[in-house]
């Protein structure tokens, strides 16, 4: 599959098994999610999410069309080419010795990172940005010892006014009647 | 209001859908939905032998009723043996509801016994699922069921109850109207792209219909026939558009694609103007993609935006329900003639008769089924299985009766056939339904006979039995160097095999015999099972071999073909 890295940002009702339903939808296409953010919106009840997939136009396209038709799935734009703010948030843990560590932190300045955890022999640094600078802190810490990373994966925002995506109607999920599941205990969250 | 069971509301539900049938099997996970039956004497309880057919059966009823088709299991096995059924509804756009039972709900993911996470398991092959985990949600889950199975684009919803939440109680309030934010189908077609399309019919020369199974689902015959005797433009059904054209009309044309007719597949090369209505430009359809209609502009009509552009780039699409959309149409176009045209199919008609059946006296498939046809009257139904039977039994359909030709054409479910002539009797009590059934595929279910005796179904069953998985076989011998691998098969006495289920038997090996037999099944107050046996090696032609173009079609090489077992 030649082509680009896609944003796709989706609003869904936030029910147990819709991840299930989602994923199933890339996996049938032969889709590999390259990152995956979930997490509230501002409607209650509705969850949005933002995948990265690398893929050709045409493909995403299908895709998404796919993807509009699980139930679940109130709204769903592919924002690629649209102006968007994209960040992601990273963690990194890594190797912290008496000798190294302001070493790590003039590295965690110049990036604007910050050090929210000190141990003995570690530090943890916690940076937002965009992929590239991301990679580029990684790559800055892992001579001194990469221990452990972890990274949320893209959140995007189209910018100005407009909404990146908008559920048709405001009232929560949607659904005019009590909806199956609604304030109930859940199973499991959405994943 | 009243507290009610889940088990009562379930039933509750299917009343307020105004379903009059289920077709299902009791487990330890439904049974308080079998407890609840009795309650309900209007909601008919069809017991089948496995649950597979209950899917199949709910689902030929709903092709031929035109409401939702409703079937039931227990939980884990009988989940699971509904999932082929499913399945075969998910690919065929088929409204079906299906209820499962599950075990109680503490148990859910601790392998309880008979557990099967079975919406898990049918994510892929249904519209929506769900599992309701509180009693007060039944309703409204079946509400949505029913709602979102018939609505748009029709298909299979499943919903997952375990028994504890069939046995809690609540009171019932069943949603007067559905309104799901996600869901809002399109189906009033853009007046601008139907004024577009309109133009495009009024520039064409060499236009043609395709007619899919959306014509059938809508109900749409009549709308695609005023479009097409307005504009005088030839009528091509796909093997699910067939019933969604008259097949004596004078601008039909049969089924294209990889057994369809050759002038059907040469035309489509040829023409300037292709309508698709409804159809999704199957791969059995299209050939090769690449080289499909290369000189026709596209006008694709259906009710599922994701169908748009999927398979074949389109100048002008319409979403929107095929039966609205082709009623906007007939307002917009203009009368037109498309003499030369008409002609031009006419002459590939005559030069290519592709499914002239070759005098002979030996017993072939085809003659069996065209008799079968001719015999039965114009108000029969007919339900098929799947292979070479299937094939013909597509080919030599040009009757008249909208809506009454079903196959499992996306699947492709063999077996399909046994359960599907049950389900459509159920629909039709008072008329003729034929299983036209393939041998290999009748033993993938007929157990399913059984029924005919206990609910008195005179359902008439014609085994085009030559002794092959024949549409494997022919494979075998043209792709495979000839090499029939496990498609010659013991086959049980058939009519030993009626009679032990209850119904008349009769084996028919005489070409002479043929018109006679089928002439007494008819007369048969019952159910019937006529076991033709048929040349064991007739190849089925036209074919379209696979991963080539329409213009490949081989139309009749039969002088060509060696003289294979004879």
């Amino acid at each position: 599959m030649s082509g680009r890295v896609h944003t796709i940002v989706a609003l869904v009702e936030n029910r147990p098994g819709v991840l299930n339903k989602i994923a199933s939808k890339w996996r049938q296409r032969a889709f590999n999610i390259e990152s995956l953010a979930v997490g509230p919106s501002e409607v209650p009840g509705l969850s949005r999410m933002t995948f990265t997939v690398d893929g050709a136009a045409h493909d995403i396209e299908q895709v998404t069309k796919q993807l509009y038709k699980v139930i679940e799935v109130v709204k769903i734009t592919d924002v690629t080419d649209q102006g968007t703010v994209a960040r992601e948030l990273a963690l990194i843990k890594v190797a912290a010795t008496k000798e190294s560590r302001s070493a790590i932190i003039e590295i965690v300045d110049v990036f604007r990172a910050k050090v929210v955890d000190v141990g003995p022999d570690s530090l943890v640094i916690e940076t937002t940005g965009t992929e590239d600078k991301i990679d580029a802190i990684v790559a800055m810490l892992t001579p001194f010892g990469l221990k452990e990373l972890v990274r949320t994966g893209r959140v995007a925002m189209v910018r100005g006014g407009a909404p990146t995506v908008t559920a048709p109607s405001a009232d929560g999920a949607g659904r005019h009647h009590r909806s199956a599941g609604e304030g109930k205990p859940k199973l499991g969250s959405l994943i | 209001m009243t507290r009610m069971k889940g088990a009562d509301i379930i039933m509750e539900c299917l009343r307020k859908e105004g379903v009059e049938i289920i077709f299902g099997y009791p487990g330890g996970a439904n049974l308080p939905m079998y407890d609840a039956l009795h309650k309900y004497p209007d909601i008919r309880h069809v017991l089948v032998r496995h649950e597979q057919a209950a899917a199949h059966a709910a689902d030929a009823y709903a092709r031929v009723s035109g409401k939702a088709g409703v079937c039931w299991s227990t939980s884990g096995p009988g989940a699971t043996n509904l999932v082929t059924g499913i399945a075969n509804a998910w690919m065929d756009s088929v409204p079906l509801v299906c209820i499962t039972g599950q075990v109680v709900s503490w148990l859910l993911g601790r392998d309880g016994f008979q557990e099967a996470d079975i919406t898990g398991i049918t994510i892929p092959i249904t519209k929506h699922n769900t599992i309701v985990l509180d009693v007060e949600d039944i309703a409204p889950a079946i509400a949505e069921a029913f709602h979102i199975a018939t609505t748009g684009r029709p298909g299979p919803v499943l919903v997952d109850i375990p028994r504890d939440v069939q046995q809690a109680t609540c009171e019932f309030d069943y949603p007067e109207k559905v309104e799901l934010a996600g869901y809002q189908p399109t189906v009033v077609g853009h007046p601008q792209q139907v004024k577009k399309a309109a133009q495009l019919i009024a520039e064409s020369e060499r236009p043609l219909i395709l007619a899919g199974h959306g014509v059938v689902i809508a109900r749409a015959a009549e709308a695609l026939r005023e479009v097409a005797e307005k504009a005088q433009i030839p009528v091509i059904t796909t093997l699910l558009g067939i019933g969604g054209f008259p097949g004596s009309h004078e601008l039909y044309q049969g089924m294209p694609g990889m057994h369809g007719m050759y002038w059907n597949n040469i035309a489509i090369q040829e023409a300037d103007l292709v309508i698709a209505a409804g159809m999704r430009f199957d791969d059995r359809v299209t050939g090769a993609l690449k080289d499909f209609a290369p000189n026709a502009r596209i006008v694709h009509i259906d009710v599922d935006p994701a169908e748009i552009g999927k398979n074949v780039k389109t100048m002008v699409p319409i979403v929107g329900d095929v039966k609205n959309v082709l009623q906007q149409l007939a307002t917009q176009i203009a009368p037109g003639r498309h003499d030369a045209w008409r002609q031009r199919l006419a002459d590939l008609r005559r030069d290519h008769p592709s499914i002239a059946i070759p005098e002979t006296d030996r017993l072939l498939p085809q003659y069996v089924i065209k008799k079968i046809y001719e015999l039965s009257g114009p108000k029969a139904y007919y339900a098929t299985g799947v292979g070479q039977h299937q094939m013909w039994a597509a080919q030599f359909f040009w009757g008249d009766n909208p809506y009454s030709f079903v196959t499992s054409g996306g699947l492709g479910t063999m077996g399909f056939e046994v359960p599907a002539a049950i389900g459509v009797q159920f629909a039709r009590p008072l008329d003729t339904v034929w299983a036209i059934c393939g041998d290999g595929g009748f033993q993938m279910t007929m157990e399913e006979l059984a029924l005919c005796t206990e609910y008195e179904l005179p359902v008439k069953f014609a085994i085009i039995n030559n002794n092959y998985l024949g549409m494997v076989r022919q494979w075998q011998d043209k792709f495979y160097a000839g090499n029939k691998q496990s498609v010659r098969m013991f086959q049980p006495d058939f009519v030993k095999l009626a009679e032990a289920m209850g119904i008349t038997g009769m084996r028919v090996s005489d070409k002479a015999q043929v018109a006679s037999s089928i002439e007494a099944a008819l007369r048969h107050p019952g159910a019937v099972l006529l076991d033709f046996q048929v040349e064991d090696v007739e190849d089925c032609y036209p074919m379209m071999p696979p991963g080539v173009s329409l213009s490949d079609t081989i139309d009749q090489p039969r002088i060509e073909q060696p003289d294979y077992a004879r």
